[in-house]
């Protein structure tokens, strides 16, 4: 992060000098800060809103109904962890709460199933089959409703905030599946090269 | 394509009515509940502020000094070749190391193409449709203390390659 805020702040700082545009450096220090600020503001009204919808969702038990219907799912994600394990637990309910967008509560969870997964793994430095898939998903993220992206297009006056959602989810129901894909290929090499780890 | 838009139009109103209605069913105090989560909003929306700021100035000195032009008009006749608009790759390549950034990017987009352009709306379902792949594998597996991420690095990575390719091609098929 250092070395990506020096490059592009420094590149700019010496274009402006080389192209005779100094002044700009300060220009545009002044409107990037007033912009971040009035963005931040702005995207309050949106993301009050979801938190509160989302609260209403964790209260009502939503993440707990969604992993039930997902748990066959998981068993074929995750075929290194027995179906009875409690590990599993963990690892359905950060993927029901990353399906329904609470972002908040994914992460605990998701950390919560690593050092549980910790506990299975023979090489505590060396990330088990099961950690990746749930890295895998992870990163990839699938989202349902991108709800700052709607927020920030209604902050620019877009005519239509919400056009792009069914768009998103294509794009993140395409991207997630590669990921697992990709995740089932290399775990199939790495289980004939090294006999796999758990 | 058509079911697309729809899902664009009824995706949101019913995810509301599904989770008001399984609230009210559950029994839980609808109203007590989004009052308290909602509280959340300020503070989230807030915390932005500071890694927004340190982005944003970045970006904004970086269009406005004409490092961003220069960065363009120099990629473009490669880009081109592949069809991907220059404009988007400062984004494509922030997006799975900084959301900030990538955010402040976006944000640029939208204030000098407007959020309704071809570049808006494809910097819109990039921001959406993933992750910020390198936090995300950084706070897991420093969590408990893995150093050898395997092929972790690879999936996230080309997974995020694809919902760029796949941000675009949504963009032309649904959008021109």
């Amino acid at each position: 992060m250092n070395v990506i805020w020096f490059v592009i702040l420094i590149t700019g700082i010496v274009v402006a000098a080389f192209t005779g545009r100094i002044e700009a450096v300060t220009q545009g220090v002044l409107i990037g800060s007033k912009d971040a600020v009035m963005v931040s503001i702005g995207l309050v009204s949106i993301i009050a809103f979801w938190l509160g919808i989302m609260r209403i969702a964790e209260n009502a038990g939503l993440v707990q109904g969604l992993a039930k219907l997902i748990k066959p799912l998981a068993h074929w994600l995750y075929p290194s962890i027995p179906a009875d394990h409690p590990v599993m637990g963990s690892l359905v309910a950060n993927m029901s709460a990353n399906i329904l967008g609470l972002g908040n509560a994914a992460t605990p969870l998701g950390l919560k199933a690593m050092r549980e997964l910790q506990y299975l793994n023979a090489d505590s430095t060396v990330a088990s089959d099961a950690m990746c898939t749930l890295l895998a998903l992870n990163t990839a993220s699938l989202t349902v409703i991108p709800a700052t992206m709607i927020g920030l297009r209604m902050e620019f006056h877009s005519r239509s905030p919400a056009e792009i959602v069914g768009a998103t989810i294509v794009a993140t129901l395409v991207a997630t599946s590669v990921a697992i894909f990709l995740d089932r290929i290399y775990r199939k090499r790495a289980a004939r090269t090294f006999g796999g780890r758990a | 394509m058509g079911v697309v838009s729809s899902l664009s139009a009824w995706a949101m109103p019913v995810t509301l009515a599904l989770i008001l209605v399984i609230g009210v069913a559950r029994k839980v105090p609808i109203y007590d509940s989004f009052i308290d989560g909602a509280k959340d909003g300020f503070s989230t929306a807030i915390s932005l502020i500071p890694q927004l700021i340190a982005m944003m100035v970045a970006v904004s000195v970086f269009r406005s000094s004409g490092a961003l032009q220069l960065l363009v008009s120099a990629l473009s006749p490669i880009l081109h070749l592949l069809h991907f608009p220059a404009e988007l790759l400062p984004l494509a390549l922030l997006r799975p190391l900084s959301g900030s950034g990538s955010l402040a990017i976006v944000t640029d987009i939208f204030k000098h193409h407007g959020p309704d352009s071809f570049l808006g709306r494809a910097a819109s379902i990039m921001q959406g449709s993933t992750d910020t792949t390198l936090y995300v594998l950084t706070v897991y597996f420093g969590s408990v203390g893995i150093r050898n991420a395997r092929y972790s690095v690879k999936v996230g990575l080309i997974s995020d390659f694809v919902s760029v390719a796949a941000s675009l091609i949504a963009v032309h098929l649904m959008f021109t």
